[in-house]
């Protein structure tokens, strides 16, 4: 079990920070570029398994839909776009914003169910998302649509530069990790650790957990909705398989393979699956077998993700 | 003296399909007092508890406190008017530490959960309540154990600290004593009594003679009816009790 309160120490935090800067100069360097869109790709799928770490890890809410808010932010992205308006400023807060207002209204529903039945109606609010992208021919339908070029940055920032576009994730991660730190050791955050623990005491105790339980998936929602819109931003297109439940799943298991209710167990489920995912496909065609194989293992061996061996380490 | 009740329970009903589990339950606890229901098993005790807690929702019939109806009112709304409750199974948070929950308690009641920034941590003041909780039922020496590992009668304790540490007017005590040594209930009564005058209790007990020695006065509840409500000596004396609930226990 994660403990309670948990904050990375200062000198850790920077030396992560310090190499994360660090690593599209010497991709450049070594003439890797390839891997600075990868490692974009990596940081913004920690962000949507971070979100999901939230509800599920730290909120006890097992919600297998969670793919729906990264659906619909990119989308936002895609369909402001479309319309012309190409500004991040206005796109990106948009496309979360969306996020937060679809999880407010899923979550005043699903909510109201505990256990399998949540993650049962969280997958079918996800799946009715889909099927209603699919359906619209106006947006491309079943094939998705093409984004005619990334949004359009703030301070002269050129998004279409792989660089840049890596440093912007970066930040935004960053911050994000950051306030979910900060959120997480908070009033709000204890709260909702111990209505995942004994959601009956905590209304005894005079909390209003219903409450507590949506501003968290709202919150997470939202940050989904904005890793949806920078997954449009990075692929260049969005296609309603964003919001399948495969794609629920894969952040699930990021969220598993790193650490359920680990402040950082989203961010290294992402590292872990997507290089995983990476270096398994360049060796084989039938990569998805030995991953299968390798989440076997860390079920059975690293119950508690890859951060519980750490913390089991520390302890002896 | 035409006091307000501090708990006024009128005709309250709950049926479970067929079952009548309260059938036009009816009493007062009188501010101040340890008002004791007893009655033999199944005769709806935790059920009642339930509903004047908030768990559920009765079917007819009004509560009140102090001579405000909070019938409708969710669990936590009555927790913030001074409504506590303990649970016959404990209920605590076991993967945190005895501290924690007790802190948790104390954050209920000066500003819940909102708080995005600070860390819990840093609020003193949080955690020196949280410890004068502990310390009130004895349960100091124990505030960095984590709560998994408190034996039996300590987790009893904390059951109670966190109730406690809400700041009731109000204290529901379902079955404190259950399970518990002689020794240790001897302890609860021992606290329980140093409450007595400052926390108006409505306590639930199959240990009898733990409720002879706490209850100002004591209602009778069978098959979800009150039967009777007196003090001590009248309920001994009072036949249909007699008949009612120690001939059941006698023919038990």
């Amino acid at each position: 079990m994660a403990p309670l309160d948990q904050t990375l120490p200062r000198p850790t935090g920077a030396l992560l920070l310090a190499a994360a800067v660090a690593f599209p100069l010497a991709a450049g360097w070594l003439g890797q570029d390839f891997y600075v869109g990868l490692a974009a790709r990596i940081m913004i799928f920690a962000l949507a398994a971070s979100s999901l770490n939230l509800v599920m890890g730290f909120g006890g809410m097992v919600c297998f839909g969670h793919a729906a808010f990264l659906g619909i932010g990119a989308y936002t992205v895609a369909i402001l776009m479309d319309a012309g308006l190409d500004a991040a400023w206005i796109a990106w807060p948009a496309a979360t914003a969306a996020a937060a207002l679809a999880a407010w209204l899923i979550g005043m529903v699903s909510l109201r169910t505990r256990g399998v039945y949540f993650i049962m109606i969280t997958l079918a609010f996800a799946q009715m998302l889909y099927y209603v992208f699919v359906s619209l021919s106006a947006y491309g339908g079943d094939d998705g649509m093409p984004l005619a070029a990334r949004s359009a940055l703030p301070f002269g920032l050129d998004a279409s530069s792989d660089v840049t576009f890596y440093y912007v994730v970066l930040a935004i991660l960053a911050a994000a990790m950051w306030l979910m730190q900060r959120l997480v050791n908070a009033r709000f955050g204890r709260a909702l650790q111990a209505v995942r623990e004994n959601e009956t005491r905590m209304e005894a105790l005079g909390y209003p957990v219903f409450r507590i339980k949506l501003a968290a998936f709202v919150v997470a929602g939202a940050a989904a909705g904005l890793a949806g819109a920078l997954v449009a931003n990075q692929t260049g297109m969005v296609s309603p398989g964003l919001m399948y439940w495969t794609q629920s799943g894969s952040l699930m298991i990021m969220v598993i393979l790193g650490g359920v209710g680990y402040l950082y167990g989203g961010v290294v489920g992402a590292v872990l699956l997507l290089v995983l995912e990476e270096y398994l496909s360049g060796l084989t065609l039938y990569w998805q077998l030995p991953l299968g194989v390798l989440l076997l293992a860390a079920v059975l061996y690293a119950r508690n993700g890859a951060l519980s061996l750490t913390a089991r380490w520390r302890h002896g | 003296m035409a006091d307000t009740p501090k708990l006024q329970v009128c005709g309250l009903v709950k049926r479970f399909g067929g079952l009548t589990a309260t059938d036009q339950a009816r009493f007062d606890v009188a501010p101040g007092e340890v008002h004791a229901l007893i009655g033999p098993n199944g005769a709806g005790k935790t059920t009642l508890i339930h509903q004047i807690s908030g768990a559920l929702r009765p079917d007819a019939g009004r509560l009140s406190m102090d001579g405000a109806d909070i019938t409708h009112l969710p669990m936590h709304r009555r927790v913030r008017l001074g409504l506590a409750r303990s649970y016959q199974i404990t209920s605590v948070f076991q993967a945190f530490s005895v501290l924690d929950n007790v802190a948790l308690a104390v954050q209920a009641r000066t500003g819940g959960a909102a708080g995005c920034w600070r860390p819990v941590r840093r609020e003193a003041d949080v955690f020196a309540q949280a410890r004068q909780a502990l310390d009130r039922v004895g349960l100091a020496a124990r505030a960095d154990a984590l709560t998994r590992n408190l034996s039996h009668g300590e987790q009893r304790k904390l059951e109670v600290a966190l109730a406690l540490a809400t700041d009731p007017s109000l204290l529901l005590l379902d079955e404190p004593m259950a399970g518990m040594g002689p020794d240790e209930s001897e302890a609860m009564v021992e606290l329980l009594l140093g409450l007595r005058g400052e926390i108006t209790m409505l306590l639930v007990e199959h240990d009898m003679n733990a409720v002879f020695r706490l209850a100002d006065r004591i209602s009778v509840l069978v098959y979800g009816r009150v039967i009777a409500t007196g003090s001590p000596t009248a309920i001994r004396s009072d036949a249909e009790v007699c008949r009612a609930y120690l001939g059941d226990e006698a023919t038990a």
